[in-house]
């Protein structure tokens, strides 16, 4: 039983290998002599113009939840419609049943403002 | 599917009445634009009554037959019927303490009630649930729309510090809950309790190496609930998120929940793993011991009022696990009827307790003027005689003093402990209680022998008032005549 899990070791092993073996030689071959200039952190070769903790729109975040939440409704309804001969009246209501719970948020945000960029 | 299968499903109608009650809430108050939401408030207890005569529908049809619907992923028996008929009568008291608190600070926003239904619904679904898989659901359903709760008043940087470290918080105490159930569910082969039980049973008894298994699954688990009842080391959110929320999500939290909590612990552990009886007893004495002790000792260095109550909460649900340990000695379950009604009761009292005692919180408070360190109270009595009444009421029944329902709650575990033969369990809690007395006193004595401190402010009135003078008379009827509510216990922890 064990051994069924040796190529995984295996892989486990080699990936480590690629992973880690060419920063090791970098920091072994390579030249290292550090100045304050070259440690100082830089921006295309110039100083830094801003700090790198950017504000950003939240609104980029509610749209981001949205899709998510939309995209998880779309993956459930694909094999939901593939399998819908099998499944019968019962997977039809469970689904009407789940879409309904979604329109019922996605009427709130609406009315909420949620989907309005501007 | 037939019609006849069809209608079995109707054994959920509670929980299908409030979930669309709760959407229909929300589409409800899109088109409300007043502020004091009337129209929503009213909607929401009108759902809560129609889900309250549902359950007492699907009760009466029962006639005291448990049944198992929805592939066995939900039991519908007398335990969950009663549990969910105290479920909605918490909540709705909820919603007329909150109310009033929440509209004068502008919270009292569609999202509250909508979410408070949410929560609500997880909680009906935990204390139904017969399987790994419907109880997580509902825990999940419920600690989501906590989290969201505790973060409503986002301006506040308290409020959003503590529903960052609740979930963060909650999010281990899942993992680790997850992670039990999936050993035992490794083991057993079945997430359905009914199917566990036997199985725990003969694998427990085959080999030693499945028992190791099976007790390394079970260690998560009792982590988990822990968590969620707040008994120590697991009570690190409690102080935080109870002070740091707003005083009425407060309320909500230290409220239905802990019913939630209780049915989760009865049918995880009682249900689902009574073969490993003697290994989860162990656990528990750990964890009611440690929470007593640390519950009291801190709750009397603390100044804030809401914080003391939080300390009070996790020495309060040590004593809770006293009653659920005692049940079954040396593989005989005669007691068990005694100790997890005795649990139960006490269960359901400390929620009316706490409900009164947040409800004088949010009482005397005015914007402006939080109601919610010790020095708030004193001269209550000056300032409004019958509200520091009610108040003493709440903190003798909490400290156990008869003839309060606390006495009485307390009497029971401890006489249950006794019985099941656990004396010096039974000695730590007496010992422990009497410490815990000093606290609550302190209240009193704040109230009824201290000078006023800054200008009085008038406290509120309307129907919060009268439901709490109802709330603290009947804590006083309840330990004068406890019988009538212990008989529901009992018969209910039967059907079990």
């Amino acid at each position: 039983m064990l051994a069924e899990y040796f190529p995984i070791l295996l892989f486990i092993l080699v990936g480590l290998a690629i992973g880690v073996a060419p920063m090791l030689l970098g920091r072994l071959l390579g030249p290292n002599r550090p100045d304050p200039e070259k440690l100082s952190p830089y921006e295309c070769g110039f100083e830094a113009f801003e700090d790198a903790r950017m504000k950003f729109d939240v609104r980029y975040y509610l749209v981001a939840i949205l899709f998510i939440l939309f995209d998880l409704e779309i993956a459930f309804l694909f094999p939901w419609a593939v399998a819908l001969n099998d499944i019968g009246m019962a997977g039809f209501l469970a689904m009407m049943l789940f879409l309904g719970i979604l329109v019922v948020g996605f009427a709130y945000e609406w009315a909420k403002g949620a989907l309005e960029w501007e | 599917m037939s019609l006849a299968q069809l209608l079995s499903h109707l054994r959920a109608l509670p929980e299908m009445v409030l979930l669309a009650g709760a959407c229909a809430l929300m589409l409800v108050d899109l088109a409300s634009k007043s502020e004091t939401r009337r129209l929503s408030y009213l909607f929401a207890q009108g759902v809560l009554l129609i889900a309250f005569c549902a359950t007492l529908f699907v009760l009466s049809e029962s006639e005291g037959k448990r049944y198992y619907i929805f592939y066995g992923l939900f039991v519908s028996d007398l335990l969950s019927h009663v549990l969910k008929l105290f479920a909605f009568i918490t909540v709705s008291a909820v919603l007329v303490y909150a109310r009033p608190y929440l509209h004068e600070r502008g919270l009292l926003k569609g999202e509250f009630l909508t979410l408070l239904l949410f929560a609500l619904l997880g909680i009906l679904v935990m204390i139904s649930a017969n399987s790994f898989l419907s109880l997580y659901l509902g825990l999940e359903l419920l600690t989501l729309c906590l989290y969201a709760l505790v973060a409503l008043n986002r301006d506040s940087a308290a409020s959003t510090e503590a529903a960052m470290k609740y979930f963060v918080l909650g999010a281990l105490a899942s993992g680790l809950l997850l992670y039990g159930m999936s050993m035992i569910y490794g083991a057993t082969g079945s997430l359905l309790f009914t199917d566990i039980g036997p199985q725990t049973a003969a694998l427990a008894a085959s080999s030693s190496s499945m028992r190791t298994l099976l007790v390394f699954g079970l260690v998560f688990v009792v982590a988990g609930i822990a968590f969620k009842l707040g008994a120590v080391p697991f009570h690190m959110w409690i102080p935080d998120v109870y002070h740091g929320a707003s005083t009425a999500v407060t309320l909500v939290i230290g409220t239905a929940p802990k019913l939630a909590a209780f049915a989760m612990a009865l049918r995880l552990l009682v249900n689902g793993l009574p073969a490993l009886a003697v290994d989860w007893q162990q656990m528990l004495v750990v964890l009611a011991v440690l929470s007593m002790a640390l519950g009291n000792l801190a709750a009397i260095a603390q100044s804030n009022l809401k914080r003391m109550l939080a300390y009070s909460t996790i020495s309060h649900m040590g004593f809770m696990l006293l009653g659920l340990l005692s049940g079954v000695v040396g593989g005989n379950r005669l007691n068990a009827v005694d100790a997890y009604g005795a649990a139960m009761f006490y269960t359901a009292v400390y929620v009316l307790m706490s409900l009164g005692a947040f409800g004088v919180l949010l009482l005397a408070s005015r914007q402006g003027a939080e109601c919610e360190r010790l020095e708030d109270m004193k001269g209550m009595n000056r300032r409004d005689p019958w509200l520091a009444f009610l108040m003493l009421l709440m903190m003798f029944s909490l400290a156990g003093i008869p003839p309060m329902a606390g006495f009485y709650a307390k009497f029971a575990v401890i006489s249950a402990v006794v019985q099941a033969g656990q004396l010096w369990l039974a000695v730590a809690a007496v010992a422990f209680s009497l410490v815990g007395a000093f606290y609550y006193l302190r209240v009193v004595k704040l109230m009824y022998f201290d000078d006023p401190a800054g200008v009085a402010v008038p406290a509120g009135g309307g129907s919060a008032r009268w439901l709490l003078s109802v709330n603290g008379l009947a804590l006083l009827a309840l330990g004068l005549l406890p019988q009538g509510l212990m008989a529901l216990c009992q018969a209910a922890i039967r059907s079990l």
